[in-house]
């Protein structure tokens, strides 16, 4: 009986619940999924526009702010060597806050403490522009986020929250990105959801765009209520997704449709 | 959850302030077999409604819809519907499909308790209005192979 088997199904998955996580020989970059020409658009310095949000990073990188008068560069020099790797390392913790922070925060807190200057709003150019710059340094190199073990608790908040269903279509992450990933959704690929390229030039967005700004996406896509930008939630949900992107090359500033 | 199906007719009383705008209704087996408006729904409606974006159903499904360029594949093909499902199992599915599945991904469309954050926007809402359930289920059951 076809209803009785639906309910034997319903038993097999939830004794399947907590499964583990795709194995880093099957772990899909979103790059992977993508149309050549996108992909060209990615590899191409020139035609990548996330490129122009790098150069104008540079320059702010160099530029000396507010009270303090001192520039990124003041303190850490030649960003080639001194960001080389630290991209992939976030979100990490943060000492002063007891809690992981993003790179976004990061930069924000040196803005604070040691430029004297006002923290830079969300999504703002610049904060993307040093953003896209900072991680820029880091292409290439693996992912290693979540290996402090004091992020522990966060990374586990930050699962919890991707295996949970919410919203009014009630459903999780792990829905689609873990259950559904080779799947098409109204024509649209669904990827593994792993956040190699922050910050990205989405098409659809025309413009370069945070990690924190496709979760959101996400989360009213489900039609919940999304979180606001630099919640804690957003920041548990970026660990999450890092850590199990652990090994994974990064790629930002990276191309999506 | 599911006993209640298998135990045969389980009437639904929506409990407090926000489902008030819920119509009751009843499951007998795996099946609503009464419409949740008491009149019959308008199969051309219900096309429309099915291939509209804010409906969501063909961002899962696809179907026979040639003219829509975006269609889903994370759920079967609805062609056919009517000759696999009575009206009262595709009112039912649509209603609350959880009830058949507590591990669907299809959401309930006419269900507002037990659900998490939802936004503020769509709060104390069903997805779509009994009017629309019973289009969609015209609708469907027409689809014959
Ligand atoms: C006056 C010195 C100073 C200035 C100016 C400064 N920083 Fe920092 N930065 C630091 C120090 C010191 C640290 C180490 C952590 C701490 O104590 O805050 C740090 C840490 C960082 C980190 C984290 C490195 C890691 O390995 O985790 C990043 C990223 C960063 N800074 C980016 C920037 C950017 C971008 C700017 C300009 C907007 C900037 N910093 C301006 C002193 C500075
Ligand atoms: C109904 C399906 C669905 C749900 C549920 C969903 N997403 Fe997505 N997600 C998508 C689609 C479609 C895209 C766009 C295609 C792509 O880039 O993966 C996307 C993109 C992403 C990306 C960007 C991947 C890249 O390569 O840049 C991340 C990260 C992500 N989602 C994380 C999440 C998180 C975290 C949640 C839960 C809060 C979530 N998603 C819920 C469908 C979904
Ligand atoms: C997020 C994904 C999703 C959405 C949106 C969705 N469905 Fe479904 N639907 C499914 C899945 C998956 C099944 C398979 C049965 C199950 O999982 O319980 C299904 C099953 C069905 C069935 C039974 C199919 C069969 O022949 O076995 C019908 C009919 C149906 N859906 C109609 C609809 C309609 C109409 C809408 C929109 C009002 C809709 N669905 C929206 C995922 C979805």
């Amino acid at each position: 009986m076809r209803f009785l088997g639906a309910i034997a199904t319903a038993l097999l998955v939830v004794g399947a619940v907590g499964a583990a996580e795709i194995p880093l020989a099957e772990r899909r970059s979103g790059y992977s999924f993508m149309k050549p020409d996108t992909k060209t658009m990615q590899d191409d310095d020139t035609a990548n526009p996330g490129m122009l949000w790098v150069l104008n990073g540079e320059t702010l990188w160099n530029r000396k702010t507010s009270a303090a008068d001192k520039a990124c560069a003041d303190c850490h020099g030649n960003a080639r060597a001194s960001m080389k790797g630290v991209a992939a390392r976030y979100p990490a913790f943060d000492k002063a806050t007891g809690r992981p922070i993003d790179l976004e925060q990061r930069i924000n807190s040196c803005r604070t403490n040691h430029q004297q200057a006002t923290p830079l709003p969300f999504e703002s150019r610049e904060l993307l522009s040093l953003t896209a710059f900072v991680a820029r340094q880091s292409q290439g190199a693996p992912i290693e986020t979540g290996a402090d073990p004091q992020l522990a608790p966060f990374v586990a908040k930050g699962r919890e929250l991707y295996m949970q269903r919410q919203g009014q279509l009630n459903l999780g992450c792990a829905n689609c990105h873990d259950d559904n990933w080779d799947k098409r959704l109204a024509g649209a690929a669904i990827t593994q959801g792993h956040p190699t390229g922050y910050p990205l030039y989405r098409l659809e967005w025309q413009s370069l765009g945070s990690l924190q700004r496709r979760l959101r996406a996400c989360i009213t896509g489900i039609r919940a209520q999304a979180h606001d930008y630099g919640a804690p939630e957003l920041v548990e949900l970026e660990l999450y997704l890092m850590s199990r992107a652990r090994g994974m090359a990064m790629e930002a500033p990276a191309v999506r449709p | 959850m599911l006993d209640p199906i298998l135990a045969g007719v389980l009437l639904v009383l929506p409990g407090c302030a926000t489902a008030a705008e819920l119509r009751s209704y009843a499951v007998t087996g795996d099946a609503i077999p009464q419409s949740l408006t008491g009149m019959a729904g308008d199969a051309a409606r219900g096309r429309a409604l099915v291939v509209e974006r804010s409906s969501t159903c063909i961002l899962c499904h696809n179907g026979p819809f040639p003219e829509q360029k975006f269609q889903g594949d994370l759920a079967p093909d609805l062609s056919g519907s009517g000759s696999r499902w009575s009206e009262g199992q595709l009112r039912l599915r649509l209603v609350d499909a959880s009830r058949l599945n507590a591990e669907t991904i299809m959401p309930s469309y006419y269900r507002v308790d037990g659900l998490t954050r939802v936004g503020t926007l769509w709060r104390g809402k069903p997805i779509l209005s009994a009017e629309q359930i019973e289009d969609i289920v015209a609708y469907l059951a027409s689809l014959r192979e």
